[in-house]
């Protein structure tokens, strides 16, 4: 078959498509949201009528992907590795009940915080809920993963992980695809209680999934990603997990002159680990994200043999790796890496010149002037930029939802006015049941939901939120006289700025919805209006 | 053959598109690539690159090293200079020479191509006028794809086949017009490195 050209993400999106997937489950975040994007654009997709709408945040992906994998079919969900924090409590316990389908939990990293409020390593949670874990390291192996993932996880009984990062979702290369496998029929689990975690039957299945772990070992030890490669030189031998190997191969365009073990399924297998141990007088771990498996590997009182990596300095304990810092743990004469020239400032990212957020926090900032700073709590998504000059309007950005939330816990300790600021998708994902918490306390605070009738932040996918704020925050009990909406535009300012000032000195909730769409999206729209009419 | 590219620019000013048919047309002669790109958050206006690796061997990284690039192709003066520490010695920088000023801070232009010029191996393009001169400012990107053209050890039929692919369903005017493009954008180059 002729090779695609794909990005990481998109290649298992055609690996999971290819494999037999029935629906894949998601809300965006980068560096995974192109996984969906690209089953939502593929013919082959529609014309198998895949499911591959956005769900409104990654618990209810989850959830409707287990569903999916109750029915028998195959599912994937795909996150961002925050993500998977909003989707922890369903992904722990899918690990419980198993499925039926296969399912593959499709998680992307984000070391070096690209685009991310931090760069947690979702193995650990692959570790912690005890299921299998596929790391790629290219993008062939991304594909090929998403391909064969679903038969794993239907063969081991249990949700598998698939873990990317960044530079492997956002970086293209040519893709061989194979053979397309049907989808799944309906089919009820066997075991109809199998879904039941009440305390007596989740004993039983906890106890099914702990001792399924020499199986998954031994699928590891097999595993044609797990791969040993034997040389002369055994004073050193070379974990490398993932993408690292990558790292590491480009400094031995030649071939490496260590032993060297690239491990891409976990749990690691523990008897080709400790063979490979017994091989070489000391150990490197290269591996993208936290030392995990050097930790692991080093114990706690290091009495073993010399494990080098992240932890001991010899590679930076932050971070993305890159071929130049692994050629440095290697002891290559890496070239010192120059300072840019003087004249190159900084561009930071910022709100698009015409953006109706810059005209909320403009009035915002004029509103709230003659109560001092330190009021405002945002959340995540465009808006954040408010942070940066020349607005510099916003006091905190934790997670999705929080805005609420800690303006409620603020007011709760006497701060007035508390306000939050939140975008309508972000709203929509986990604002709502902050907002019933403040409605049921009536609670002294003012929520600017700035609507720009898409999720902008991550490209402008559809939001959850469109035409239904309004009924939603009166349906969860905002007086409608404190549901205010207007356009934001320079003309409507000094309205808005009242409009603000007015709903501070309210004494409860309420909620100010600044709405216009997003110029992005919009320019967009008339684009694809111009190229279909030419079509 | 293996060519190591950064290609650079502002977010916004479709970098992508650029490196998306260099990748198409890699593709199509036979040879191996990795193509990294910066999506999400810096996307807003901020500086964005990508890596692009092409080789007749196996590609591992999708990082370009320090100081082995062949190439910088930017599509903004300033973003040119961001990405000198990962030129090769005897690499080639090939930038438009219109400044994109979207912070206050802007350096000074005299002293913006004061700095540009100290490297020996440098193309200065005029993209916008010379895309205007071919039909439509809007191809200027491709004006800057045919001035690296000369140094992609990539043959002009497969450059036009990404061409073609990219802007194919657009219509053949859409197509001509950019093809003008590639090739004025390389005659530039051409003269430059006649000239050396
Ligand atoms: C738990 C979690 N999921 C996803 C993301 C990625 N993400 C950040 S902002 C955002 C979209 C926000 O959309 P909206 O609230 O409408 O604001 P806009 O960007 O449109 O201004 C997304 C999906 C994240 N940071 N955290
Ligand atoms: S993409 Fe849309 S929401 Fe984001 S800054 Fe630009 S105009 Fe505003």
């Amino acid at each position: 078959m002729k090779e695609l050209l794909l990005l990481g993400a998109e290649a298992i999106a055609q690996g999971a498509i290819d494999g037999g997937m029935s629906g894949v489950y998601a809300y965006p975040g980068t560096p995974s949201t192109e996984i969906t994007e690209y089953v939502q654009d593929s013919e082959l997709a529609q014309s198998k009528k895949i499911h591959s709408q956005w769900s409104a945040n990654e618990k209810t992906a989850m959830e409707a992907a287990l569903g999916m994998s109750y029915s028998g079919k195959r599912a994937m969900v795909c996150m961002k590795h925050v993500g998977l924090n909003v989707a922890a409590d369903a992904f722990m316990n899918s690990a419980i009940t198993g499925i039926n389908g296969g399912l593959l939990i499709t998680v992307a990293d984000d070391p070096s915080m690209h685009s991310s409020q931090n760069e947690q390593d979702s193995r650990y949670y692959g570790k912690f809920a005890q299921i299998p874990i596929l790391e790629p390291s290219n993008q062939q192996e991304a594909y090929d993963m998403a391909y064969f993932g679903f038969r794993l996880s239907e063969e081991l009984e249990v949700p598998v992980m698939l873990r990317i990062t960044t530079r492997l979702s956002h970086s293209r290369s040519g893709i061989v695809r194979k053979e397309e496998v049907p989808t799944n029929e309906l089919s009820l689990p066997k075991d109809l209680k199998q879904f039941i975690l009440l305390p007596s039957l989740a004993k039983k299945r906890y106890k099914k999934l702990v001792e399924a772990r020499p199986k998954f070992e031994e699928s590891s030890a097999k595993s044609q990603y797990n791969q040993f490669f034997d040389a002369p030189d055994k004073k050193l031998g070379i974990i490398a997990c993932g993408i690292s190997y990558n790292y590491l191969m480009e400094n031995y365009p030649g071939g490496c002159e260590y032993p060297v073990m690239k491990i891409c399924q976990y749990p690691m297998p523990r008897n080709r680990i400790s063979e490979f141990e017994e091989l070489v007088d000391e150990l490197l771990v290269l591996e993208e994200g936290y030392p995990m498996i050097e930790e692991l590997l080093a114990g706690y009182f290091r009495k073993g043999k010399k494990v080098h990596g992240r932890l001991d300095g010899t590679l930076p304990r932050m971070g993305e790796l890159n071929p130049d810092l692994v050629g440095k743990a290697l002891g290559f004469d890496v070239p010192e890496i120059e300072d840019v020239p003087e004249i190159v400032v900084g561009r930071p990212p910022s709100l698009c010149v015409g953006c109706g957020h810059r005209d909320a926090y403009s009035a915002l900032n004029v509103a709230i002037e003659q109560y001092g700073d330190g009021h405002v709590f945002a959340d995540i998504g465009c808006y954040t930029l408010g942070a940066l000059p020349p607005y510099e309007a916003i006091n905190s950005c934790v997670d999705m939802g929080a805005s609420i939330t800690m303006a409620k816990g603020a007011a709760d300790a006497g701060l007035h006015p508390a306000v939050a600021v939140i975008g309508d998708s972000t709203f929509t994902h986990s604002g709502m049941t902050g907002l019933l918490d403040a409605v049921s306390e009536n609670t002294n605070i003012t929520i600017i939901i700035s609507d720009n009738l898409t999720t902008a932040m991550t490209g402008g996918q559809h939001s959850a939120a469109e035409n239904r704020l309004e009924n939603i925050c009166e349906g969860i009990g905002v007086d409608p006289k404190h549901i205010r909406v207007i356009v934001p535009h320079h003309k409507n300012h000094d309205l808005m700025v009242e409009m603000m000032k007015e709903e501070f000195e309210y004494p409860g909730v309420s909620v100010i919805i600044p709405r216009r769409e997003c110029i992005q999206t919009l320019a967009r729209k008339k684009r694809n209006k111009v190229a279909s009419k030419r079509v | 053959m293996k060519k190591d590219i950064i290609i650079s620019g502002v977010g916004g000013q479709g970098i992508l598109s650029i490196s998306a048919i260099i990748g198409i047309a890699a593709l199509e002669s036979g040879l191996n690539l990795k193509q990294s790109e910066v999506h999400g958050m810096s996307q807003r206006g901020g500086d964005v690159q990508a890596n692009l690796r092409i080789s007749s061997d196996e590609v591992y990284s999708d990082l370009i090293s320090h100081k082995r690039a062949d190439l910088i192709l930017s599509v903004e003066p300033m973003e040119a200079l961001r990405y000198l520490p990962f030129l090769s010695p005897d690499g080639w920088i090939v930038t438009n020479i219109t400044p994109y000023k979207n912070i206050p801070n802007y350096p000074d232009d005299e002293a913006l191509f004061a700095e540009l010029k100290k490297h020996p191996n440098l193309v200065l393009v005029d993209a916008d006028k010379i895309a205007k001169e071919c039909g439509t400012a809007r191809a200027g990107n491709i004006v800057m794809l045919g001035a690296a053209a000369p140094f992609l050890d990539i043959s002009n039929e497969m450059l036009e086949f990404g061409i073609r692919k990219i802007f194919g369903r657009k219509g053949e005017d859409i197509v001509n017009i950019n093809l003008k493009a590639l090739k004025a954008g390389r005659e530039v180059s051409e003269k430059v490195i006649a000239g050396k």
